[in-house]
Protein backbone atom coordinates (compact mmCIF):
# COMPACT_ATOMS: atom_id res chain seq x y z
CA UNK A 1 0.00 0.00 0.00
CA UNK A 2 1.56 3.19 -0.87
CA UNK A 3 1.99 5.82 1.88
CA UNK A 4 -0.96 8.52 2.13
CA UNK A 5 -0.60 11.84 0.67
CA UNK A 6 -1.59 13.42 3.74
CA UNK A 7 -1.81 12.27 7.16
CA UNK A 8 -2.82 13.64 10.46
CA UNK A 9 -2.81 12.39 13.50
CA UNK A 10 -3.82 13.24 16.89
CA UNK A 11 -4.27 16.78 15.88
CA UNK A 12 -5.06 19.61 19.00
CA UNK A 13 -4.96 23.06 18.34
CA UNK A 14 -5.94 25.95 20.86
CA UNK A 15 -5.93 29.52 20.60
CA UNK A 16 -5.87 31.21 23.88
CA UNK A 17 -8.10 29.39 26.44
CA UNK A 18 -10.42 28.33 23.10
CA UNK A 19 -9.85 24.64 22.38
CA UNK A 20 -10.19 24.22 18.15
CA UNK A 21 -9.25 20.83 17.28
CA UNK A 22 -9.24 18.46 20.30
CA UNK A 23 -7.74 15.23 18.27
CA UNK A 24 -8.06 14.85 14.64
CA UNK A 25 -6.84 12.20 12.41
CA UNK A 26 -7.34 11.74 8.88
CA UNK A 27 -6.04 10.59 6.08
CA UNK A 28 -6.11 11.28 2.54
CA UNK A 29 -4.48 9.27 -0.38
CA UNK A 30 -2.96 10.03 -3.47
CA UNK A 31 -5.43 11.29 -5.95
CA UNK A 32 -8.25 10.83 -3.37
CA UNK A 33 -10.77 14.45 -3.02
CA UNK A 34 -11.56 14.38 0.64
CA UNK A 35 -14.07 17.25 2.09
CA UNK A 36 -14.60 18.33 5.33
CA UNK A 37 -17.81 19.79 6.27
CA UNK A 38 -18.85 21.31 9.58
CA UNK A 39 -20.35 24.13 11.07
CA UNK A 40 -18.97 27.99 11.35
CA UNK A 41 -16.47 27.74 14.31
CA UNK A 42 -16.26 24.07 14.00
CA UNK A 43 -12.58 24.75 12.96
CA UNK A 44 -12.62 23.54 9.64
CA UNK A 45 -10.46 26.54 8.46
CA UNK A 46 -8.01 25.64 11.26
CA UNK A 47 -7.55 22.01 10.19
CA UNK A 48 -7.17 23.36 6.44
CA UNK A 49 -4.32 25.91 7.77
CA UNK A 50 -2.41 23.04 9.12
CA UNK A 51 -2.37 20.84 6.69
CA UNK A 52 0.21 23.81 4.70
CA UNK A 53 1.87 24.61 7.21
CA UNK A 54 0.34 28.14 8.21
CA UNK A 55 -0.65 27.19 11.50
CA UNK A 56 1.50 24.47 13.63
CA UNK A 57 0.04 21.92 15.95
CA UNK A 58 0.20 21.95 19.66
CA UNK A 59 -0.39 18.52 19.93
CA UNK A 60 0.09 15.15 17.41
CA UNK A 61 1.17 16.05 13.74
CA UNK A 62 0.62 16.48 10.08
CA UNK A 63 2.70 14.44 7.70
CA UNK A 64 2.45 15.12 3.95
CA UNK A 65 4.18 12.34 1.40
CA UNK A 66 5.84 10.48 4.10
CA UNK A 67 7.41 14.78 5.76
CA UNK A 68 6.27 15.57 9.07
CA UNK A 69 5.52 19.34 8.81
CA UNK A 70 6.49 20.68 12.51
CA UNK A 71 10.06 19.53 12.21
CA UNK A 72 10.77 21.59 8.65
CA UNK A 73 12.77 24.49 8.27
CA UNK A 74 11.95 27.73 6.47
CA UNK A 75 13.62 26.04 2.97
CA UNK A 76 12.24 22.91 3.85
CA UNK A 77 8.35 24.21 4.58
CA UNK A 78 9.17 26.48 1.58
CA UNK A 79 9.89 23.56 -1.13
CA UNK A 80 7.16 21.30 0.24
CA UNK A 81 4.77 24.42 -0.11
CA UNK A 82 5.35 24.43 -3.74
CA UNK A 83 3.49 21.19 -4.07
CA UNK A 84 0.48 23.01 -2.90
CA UNK A 85 -2.32 25.12 -4.32
CA UNK A 86 -4.66 26.78 -2.53
CA UNK A 87 -7.60 28.59 -2.95
CA UNK A 88 -9.13 31.06 -0.91
CA UNK A 89 -12.59 31.70 0.05
CA UNK A 90 -12.38 35.26 -1.22
CA UNK A 91 -9.96 34.46 -3.57
CA UNK A 92 -7.44 36.12 -1.46
CA UNK A 93 -5.82 37.96 -5.14
CA UNK A 94 -3.14 40.17 -4.77
CA UNK A 95 -4.96 43.46 -6.00
CA UNK A 96 -2.21 45.43 -6.77
CA UNK A 97 -1.36 42.65 -9.73
CA UNK A 98 -3.25 42.06 -12.98
CA UNK A 99 -4.60 38.61 -13.27
CA UNK A 100 -1.93 37.34 -15.19
CA UNK A 101 0.64 37.90 -12.58
CA UNK A 102 -1.53 36.95 -10.22
CA UNK A 103 -1.58 33.50 -12.33
CA UNK A 104 1.98 33.58 -12.90
CA UNK A 105 3.38 34.73 -9.50
CA UNK A 106 4.43 31.13 -8.11
CA UNK A 107 6.22 31.21 -11.60
CA UNK A 108 7.48 33.96 -11.19
CA UNK A 109 8.82 34.05 -7.61
CA UNK A 110 10.46 30.41 -8.28
CA UNK A 111 11.34 29.66 -11.76
CA UNK A 112 13.59 31.54 -14.49
CA UNK A 113 10.99 31.92 -17.25
CA UNK A 114 10.81 35.23 -18.87
CA UNK A 115 7.36 37.59 -18.34
CA UNK A 116 6.60 36.84 -22.14
CA UNK A 117 6.74 33.03 -20.93
CA UNK A 118 4.75 33.29 -17.81
CA UNK A 119 2.07 35.06 -19.85
CA UNK A 120 1.63 32.48 -21.95
CA UNK A 121 1.51 29.95 -19.11
CA UNK A 122 -0.98 31.78 -17.52
CA UNK A 123 -3.20 32.18 -20.35
CA UNK A 124 -3.06 28.81 -20.53
CA UNK A 125 -4.28 27.98 -16.79
CA UNK A 126 -7.08 30.79 -17.42
CA UNK A 127 -8.30 28.72 -20.35
CA UNK A 128 -8.80 25.60 -17.91
CA UNK A 129 -11.06 27.37 -15.72
CA UNK A 130 -12.66 29.03 -18.56
CA UNK A 131 -11.37 32.40 -18.58
CA UNK A 132 -10.07 34.43 -21.57
CA UNK A 133 -9.00 38.01 -22.01
CA UNK A 134 -9.04 39.26 -18.71
CA UNK A 135 -4.67 38.79 -18.55
CA UNK A 136 -4.66 42.69 -18.18
CA UNK A 137 -7.71 43.22 -15.73
CA UNK A 138 -7.25 43.90 -12.40
CA UNK A 139 -8.87 41.94 -9.49
CA UNK A 140 -11.39 44.74 -8.31
CA UNK A 141 -12.76 44.66 -12.09
CA UNK A 142 -13.60 40.71 -11.78
CA UNK A 143 -16.89 39.42 -10.53
CA UNK A 144 -16.88 37.12 -7.29
CA UNK A 145 -17.22 33.93 -9.91
CA UNK A 146 -14.45 35.41 -12.03
CA UNK A 147 -12.72 35.93 -9.03
CA UNK A 148 -12.82 32.55 -7.49
CA UNK A 149 -11.96 31.31 -11.24
CA UNK A 150 -8.44 33.86 -11.34
CA UNK A 151 -7.91 32.09 -7.79
CA UNK A 152 -8.17 28.43 -9.11
CA UNK A 153 -6.01 29.28 -11.89
CA UNK A 154 -3.06 30.36 -10.09
CA UNK A 155 -3.66 27.67 -7.64
CA UNK A 156 -2.93 25.05 -10.41
CA UNK A 157 -0.49 27.32 -12.07
CA UNK A 158 2.36 25.79 -10.43
CA UNK A 159 1.81 21.68 -11.48
CA UNK A 160 0.14 21.19 -7.58
CA UNK A 161 0.27 17.57 -6.58
CA UNK A 162 -2.61 19.10 -3.70
CA UNK A 163 -4.91 21.39 -4.36
CA UNK A 164 -6.89 22.79 -0.68
CA UNK A 165 -10.07 24.67 -1.30
CA UNK A 166 -11.15 26.65 1.51
CA UNK A 167 -15.16 27.30 0.92
CA UNK A 168 -14.97 26.99 -2.80
CA UNK A 169 -18.61 27.83 -3.41
CA UNK A 170 -19.49 30.18 -0.59
CA UNK A 171 -20.77 33.61 -1.08
CA UNK A 172 -21.32 32.50 -5.51
CA UNK A 173 -24.87 32.05 -6.72
CA UNK A 174 -25.94 28.48 -6.86
CA UNK A 175 -25.58 28.02 -10.49
CA UNK A 176 -21.51 30.12 -10.34
CA UNK A 177 -20.94 27.72 -7.51
CA UNK A 178 -21.76 24.69 -9.77
CA UNK A 179 -20.04 25.85 -12.54
CA UNK A 180 -16.98 26.03 -9.86
CA UNK A 181 -17.71 22.70 -8.15
CA UNK A 182 -17.58 21.35 -12.21
CA UNK A 183 -14.44 22.96 -12.57
CA UNK A 184 -13.21 21.36 -9.74
CA UNK A 185 -14.06 17.53 -11.02
CA UNK A 186 -13.29 18.42 -14.08
CA UNK A 187 -9.27 19.83 -12.71
CA UNK A 188 -9.12 16.53 -10.67
CA UNK A 189 -10.02 14.58 -13.83
CA UNK A 190 -7.40 16.20 -15.52
CA UNK A 191 -4.39 16.37 -13.51
CA UNK A 192 -4.96 13.88 -11.26
CA UNK A 193 -4.38 15.84 -8.22
CA UNK A 194 -5.21 15.21 -4.50
CA UNK A 195 -7.40 17.89 -3.25
CA UNK A 196 -9.13 18.60 0.49
CA UNK A 197 -11.82 20.92 0.77
CA UNK A 198 -13.53 22.83 3.33
CA UNK A 199 -17.09 23.23 2.89
CA UNK A 200 -20.59 23.33 4.82
CA UNK A 201 -22.77 23.55 1.02
CA UNK A 202 -23.56 20.00 1.00
CA UNK A 203 -24.36 19.87 -2.91
CA UNK A 204 -20.79 20.61 -3.33
CA UNK A 205 -19.19 18.65 -0.79
CA UNK A 206 -21.51 15.44 -2.43
CA UNK A 207 -20.77 16.26 -6.11
CA UNK A 208 -16.97 16.71 -6.04
CA UNK A 209 -15.94 14.41 -3.26
CA UNK A 210 -14.32 10.83 -3.20
CA UNK A 211 -15.13 11.00 0.97
CA UNK A 212 -16.26 13.49 3.25
CA UNK A 213 -15.44 13.63 6.64
CA UNK A 214 -18.04 15.50 9.42
CA UNK A 215 -16.20 17.76 11.74
CA UNK A 216 -17.76 18.70 15.65
CA UNK A 217 -16.15 20.50 18.14
CA UNK A 218 -12.73 19.59 17.29
CA UNK A 219 -13.29 16.32 16.12
CA UNK A 220 -13.98 14.05 13.11
CA UNK A 221 -17.23 12.50 13.63
CA UNK A 222 -17.65 10.30 10.61
CA UNK A 223 -16.05 9.64 7.33
CA UNK A 224 -17.39 8.28 4.62
CA UNK A 225 -18.54 8.24 1.07
CA UNK A 226 -21.27 10.60 -0.31
CA UNK A 227 -23.59 8.04 -0.27
CA UNK A 228 -22.25 6.61 3.21
CA UNK A 229 -23.07 9.77 4.32
CA UNK A 230 -26.23 10.44 2.88
CA UNK A 231 -27.61 7.12 4.63
CA UNK A 232 -25.98 7.86 7.68
CA UNK A 233 -27.43 7.29 11.36
CA UNK A 234 -24.99 9.61 13.39
CA UNK A 235 -27.77 12.28 14.96
CA UNK A 236 -24.99 15.03 14.13
CA UNK A 237 -24.10 14.04 11.23
CA UNK A 238 -28.07 13.61 9.77
CA UNK A 239 -28.94 16.78 11.34
CA UNK A 240 -25.69 18.71 9.72
CA UNK A 241 -26.64 17.43 5.59
CA UNK A 242 -30.70 18.11 6.54
CA UNK A 243 -29.42 21.64 7.61
CA UNK A 244 -32.10 21.28 10.33
CA UNK A 245 -32.19 23.69 13.93
CA UNK A 246 -33.82 20.83 15.80
CA UNK A 247 -31.05 18.06 16.92
CA UNK A 248 -27.99 17.52 18.64
CA UNK A 249 -26.11 20.68 17.33
CA UNK A 250 -27.28 23.96 18.47
CA UNK A 251 -26.21 27.56 16.59
CA UNK A 252 -24.35 29.53 18.80
CA UNK B 1 -8.65 50.17 44.65
CA UNK B 2 -8.23 46.76 43.55
CA UNK B 3 -10.11 47.27 40.26
CA UNK B 4 -7.84 50.48 39.59
CA UNK B 5 -4.67 48.49 40.68
CA UNK B 6 -6.18 45.54 38.44
CA UNK B 7 -6.35 47.80 35.14
CA UNK B 8 -2.84 49.72 35.27
CA UNK B 9 -1.41 46.20 35.78
CA UNK B 10 -3.15 44.90 32.72
CA UNK B 11 -2.33 47.68 30.58
CA UNK B 12 1.13 47.85 31.39
CA UNK B 13 1.13 44.36 30.62
CA UNK B 14 -0.34 44.67 27.31
CA UNK B 15 1.62 47.68 27.09
CA UNK B 16 5.17 45.87 27.70
CA UNK B 17 3.91 42.67 25.54
CA UNK B 18 3.79 45.40 22.59
CA UNK B 19 6.76 46.23 22.91
CA UNK B 20 8.39 42.93 22.93
CA UNK B 21 6.39 42.09 19.72
CA UNK B 22 7.75 44.89 17.95
CA UNK B 23 11.14 44.49 19.23
CA UNK B 24 10.76 40.93 17.87
CA UNK B 25 9.26 42.32 14.37
CA UNK B 26 12.08 44.90 14.27
CA UNK B 27 14.44 42.06 14.48
CA UNK B 28 12.99 39.78 12.02
CA UNK B 29 12.82 42.67 9.27
CA UNK B 30 16.58 43.15 10.27
CA UNK B 31 17.53 39.58 9.40
CA UNK B 32 15.43 39.43 6.25
CA UNK B 33 16.80 42.36 4.99
CA UNK B 34 20.63 40.52 5.27
CA UNK B 35 18.94 37.32 3.41
CA UNK B 36 18.14 36.54 -0.25
CA UNK B 37 15.92 37.46 -2.34
CA UNK B 38 15.73 40.55 -2.23
CA UNK B 39 13.02 42.52 -4.10
CA UNK B 40 14.56 45.32 -5.73
CA UNK B 41 10.95 46.06 -8.08
CA UNK B 42 9.30 46.12 -4.91
CA UNK B 43 11.95 48.53 -2.92
CA UNK B 44 11.57 50.95 -6.26
CA UNK B 45 7.98 50.78 -6.13
CA UNK B 46 7.85 51.38 -2.38
CA UNK B 47 10.53 54.15 -2.39
CA UNK B 48 8.15 56.17 -5.49
CA UNK B 49 5.09 55.34 -3.18
CA UNK B 50 6.43 56.72 0.36
CA UNK B 51 9.41 59.20 -1.08
CA UNK B 52 8.27 61.19 -3.97
CA UNK B 53 4.55 60.91 -3.50
CA UNK B 54 5.34 62.95 -0.64
CA UNK B 55 7.55 65.58 -2.20
CA UNK B 56 3.79 67.83 -2.18
CA UNK B 57 3.28 67.59 1.40
CA UNK B 58 6.45 68.37 2.64
CA UNK B 59 7.56 70.90 0.54
CA UNK B 60 4.49 72.99 1.83
CA UNK B 61 4.82 72.18 5.35
CA UNK B 62 8.51 73.09 4.88
CA UNK B 63 8.06 76.36 3.18
CA UNK B 64 5.32 77.35 5.60
CA UNK B 65 7.45 76.97 8.45
CA UNK B 66 10.56 78.45 7.15
CA UNK B 67 8.79 81.64 6.28
CA UNK B 68 6.60 81.42 9.75
CA UNK B 69 9.96 81.23 11.35
CA UNK B 70 11.16 83.87 10.01
CA UNK B 71 8.34 86.22 10.39
CA UNK B 72 7.62 85.14 14.11
CA UNK B 73 11.48 85.42 15.21
CA UNK B 74 11.41 88.59 13.42
CA UNK B 75 9.10 90.28 15.80
CA UNK B 76 10.73 88.53 18.72
CA UNK B 77 14.11 89.80 17.90
CA UNK B 78 13.14 93.41 17.08
CA UNK B 79 12.35 94.25 20.47
CA UNK B 80 16.03 94.18 21.59
CA UNK B 81 17.26 94.94 17.78
CA UNK B 82 18.53 91.69 16.49
CA UNK B 83 17.02 90.73 13.54
CA UNK B 84 20.17 90.41 11.69
CA UNK B 85 19.90 86.98 13.47
CA UNK B 86 17.19 85.52 11.91
CA UNK B 87 18.89 83.59 8.99
CA UNK B 88 20.99 82.25 11.85
CA UNK B 89 17.91 80.94 13.86
CA UNK B 90 15.75 79.79 10.54
CA UNK B 91 18.42 77.71 9.58
CA UNK B 92 19.49 76.44 12.43
CA UNK B 93 16.00 75.17 13.43
CA UNK B 94 15.33 73.43 10.44
CA UNK B 95 18.84 71.74 10.31
CA UNK B 96 18.94 70.67 13.53
CA UNK B 97 15.09 70.46 14.76
CA UNK B 98 12.01 71.62 12.34
CA UNK B 99 13.42 69.55 9.23
CA UNK B 100 13.41 65.75 10.04
CA UNK B 101 10.57 66.06 12.55
CA UNK B 102 7.88 68.04 10.93
CA UNK B 103 9.17 65.81 7.78
CA UNK B 104 8.81 62.47 10.26
CA UNK B 105 5.66 63.56 11.13
CA UNK B 106 3.99 64.30 7.91
CA UNK B 107 5.51 61.06 5.93
CA UNK B 108 3.95 59.15 9.17
CA UNK B 109 0.21 60.64 8.20
CA UNK B 110 0.59 60.00 4.57
CA UNK B 111 3.28 56.83 3.90
CA UNK B 112 2.67 55.20 7.69
CA UNK B 113 -1.09 55.21 7.35
CA UNK B 114 -0.96 53.77 3.82
CA UNK B 115 1.70 51.09 4.61
CA UNK B 116 -0.67 49.68 7.50
CA UNK B 117 -4.14 50.20 6.12
CA UNK B 118 -2.64 48.29 2.48
CA UNK B 119 -1.08 45.80 5.30
CA UNK B 120 -4.08 45.29 6.92
CA UNK B 121 -6.31 45.19 4.32
CA UNK B 122 -4.16 42.44 2.21
CA UNK B 123 -4.01 40.46 6.36
CA UNK B 124 -7.63 40.30 6.39
CA UNK B 125 -8.35 39.37 2.81
CA UNK B 126 -5.48 36.30 3.54
CA UNK B 127 -3.33 37.87 0.67
CA UNK B 128 -0.94 37.54 3.31
CA UNK B 129 -1.66 34.08 3.63
CA UNK B 130 -1.82 33.26 0.10
CA UNK B 131 2.03 34.87 -0.07
CA UNK B 132 3.05 32.25 2.54
CA UNK B 133 1.05 29.13 0.41
CA UNK B 134 3.31 30.41 -2.46
CA UNK B 135 6.39 29.84 -0.51
CA UNK B 136 7.35 33.69 -0.78
CA UNK B 137 7.75 35.18 2.78
CA UNK B 138 5.53 38.06 3.14
CA UNK B 139 8.25 39.69 5.96
CA UNK B 140 10.47 39.51 2.77
CA UNK B 141 8.37 40.45 0.06
CA UNK B 142 5.94 42.97 1.46
CA UNK B 143 7.55 44.51 4.81
CA UNK B 144 11.31 44.95 3.90
CA UNK B 145 11.29 46.81 0.43
CA UNK B 146 8.83 49.43 2.87
CA UNK B 147 10.99 49.63 5.65
CA UNK B 148 14.27 50.66 3.69
CA UNK B 149 12.15 52.64 1.30
CA UNK B 150 10.98 54.36 4.02
CA UNK B 151 14.44 54.89 6.02
CA UNK B 152 16.33 55.65 3.07
CA UNK B 153 13.71 58.03 1.49
CA UNK B 154 12.83 59.84 5.13
CA UNK B 155 16.43 60.92 4.75
CA UNK B 156 16.25 62.48 1.26
CA UNK B 157 12.45 64.10 1.92
CA UNK B 158 14.10 65.67 5.01
CA UNK B 159 17.07 67.15 3.18
CA UNK B 160 14.37 68.92 0.83
CA UNK B 161 12.67 69.73 3.85
CA UNK B 162 15.33 72.02 5.33
CA UNK B 163 16.25 72.94 2.27
CA UNK B 164 13.25 74.44 1.23
CA UNK B 165 12.59 75.72 4.46
CA UNK B 166 15.81 77.66 4.77
CA UNK B 167 14.79 79.47 1.17
CA UNK B 168 11.22 80.35 2.52
CA UNK B 169 12.72 81.87 5.54
CA UNK B 170 15.12 83.76 3.45
CA UNK B 171 12.48 85.05 1.31
CA UNK B 172 10.11 86.60 4.16
CA UNK B 173 13.14 88.29 6.12
CA UNK B 174 14.88 89.41 2.80
CA UNK B 175 12.46 90.62 0.38
CA UNK B 176 8.96 90.62 2.90
CA UNK B 177 10.63 91.75 6.03
CA UNK B 178 13.49 93.85 4.45
CA UNK B 179 16.75 92.68 6.24
CA UNK B 180 19.65 92.97 4.68
CA UNK B 181 20.26 89.76 2.15
CA UNK B 182 24.22 89.89 2.55
CA UNK B 183 24.05 90.03 6.58
CA UNK B 184 21.12 87.43 6.00
CA UNK B 185 22.98 84.95 4.49
CA UNK B 186 26.29 85.59 6.37
CA UNK B 187 24.42 84.87 10.12
CA UNK B 188 23.32 81.84 8.44
CA UNK B 189 26.38 80.56 7.46
CA UNK B 190 28.51 81.31 10.21
CA UNK B 191 26.14 79.86 12.77
CA UNK B 192 25.09 76.69 10.88
CA UNK B 193 27.69 74.37 10.68
CA UNK B 194 27.88 71.17 7.95
CA UNK B 195 27.49 69.02 11.67
CA UNK B 196 23.95 70.39 12.49
CA UNK B 197 22.89 69.47 8.97
CA UNK B 198 24.48 65.90 9.30
CA UNK B 199 22.90 65.68 12.86
CA UNK B 200 19.06 66.51 11.47
CA UNK B 201 19.88 63.96 9.06
CA UNK B 202 20.82 61.56 11.05
CA UNK B 203 17.46 61.62 13.04
CA UNK B 204 15.79 61.63 9.85
CA UNK B 205 17.35 58.48 8.97
CA UNK B 206 15.71 57.19 12.82
CA UNK B 207 12.27 58.53 11.91
CA UNK B 208 12.06 56.85 8.90
CA UNK B 209 12.82 53.49 10.18
CA UNK B 210 10.26 54.06 12.91
CA UNK B 211 7.31 54.70 10.43
CA UNK B 212 8.42 51.87 8.30
CA UNK B 213 8.45 49.85 11.17
CA UNK B 214 4.98 50.82 12.74
CA UNK B 215 3.30 51.25 9.54
CA UNK B 216 4.30 47.48 8.37
CA UNK B 217 3.92 45.82 12.41
CA UNK B 218 0.56 47.72 12.42
CA UNK B 219 -0.21 46.42 9.38
CA UNK B 220 0.95 42.90 9.64
CA UNK B 221 -0.69 42.18 12.67
CA UNK B 222 -3.95 43.45 12.14
CA UNK B 223 -6.91 41.66 12.95
CA UNK B 224 -11.21 41.99 12.72
CA UNK B 225 -12.05 43.01 9.33
CA UNK B 226 -12.75 46.25 7.99
CA UNK B 227 -13.05 47.25 11.71
CA UNK B 228 -9.50 46.38 12.37
CA UNK B 229 -7.79 47.93 9.30
CA UNK B 230 -9.12 51.40 10.51
CA UNK B 231 -7.69 50.75 14.16
CA UNK B 232 -4.58 49.51 12.52
CA UNK B 233 -4.31 52.83 10.34
CA UNK B 234 -4.81 54.90 13.15
CA UNK B 235 -2.66 53.27 15.46
CA UNK B 236 0.33 53.31 13.07
CA UNK B 237 -0.15 57.17 12.69
CA UNK B 238 -0.60 57.10 16.48
CA UNK B 239 2.36 55.34 18.02
CA UNK B 240 4.85 56.45 14.96
CA UNK B 241 4.24 60.20 15.89
CA UNK B 242 4.40 59.74 19.57
CA UNK B 243 7.64 57.73 18.63
CA UNK B 244 9.18 60.37 16.73
CA UNK B 245 8.34 62.95 19.27
CA UNK B 246 10.02 61.31 22.42
CA UNK B 247 12.82 59.46 19.89
CA UNK B 248 13.27 63.50 19.01
CA UNK B 249 13.83 64.21 22.49
CA UNK B 250 16.54 61.45 22.99
CA UNK B 251 18.82 62.19 19.69
CA UNK B 252 19.11 65.50 20.49
CA UNK B 253 20.53 64.69 24.19
CA UNK B 254 22.79 62.21 22.72
CA UNK B 255 23.46 63.82 19.74
CA UNK B 256 24.70 67.00 21.24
Amino acid sequence: MPEPMIEITNLHKSFGSLQVLRGVNLTVEKGESMTVIGGSGSGKSVLIKHIIGLLFPDRGQVKIAGQVLNNLDEQQLNELRKKFGMLFQMAALFDSLTVWENVGFGLKQHTKLSDREIRALATEKLALVGLKDVEDKMPVDLSGGMRKRVGLARAIAMDAEIILYDEPTTGLDPITADAINDLIVGLRKKLGVTSVAITHDMHSAYKISDRIAMLYKGEIQEIGTPDEIRNTTNPIVKQFITGSAVGPITAD
Amino acid sequence: MTTWLELIGKKTDAFVREMGSVVMFFLQTLRWTASRPFYFRNLLRQMEQIGVNSVPVVLTTAISTGMVLALQSYTGFKRFGAQSLIGAVVSLSMTRELGPVLTGLMVAGRAGASMAAELGTMRVTEQIDALYTMATNPMKYLVVPRFLASTIMMFFLSALGMYIGILGGYFVGVKVLGTNPVTYINQSINNTEVQDIWYGLVKSLVFGAVVGLIGCYKGFNTAGGAEGVGKATTGAVVVSCMLILILDYFLSALLW
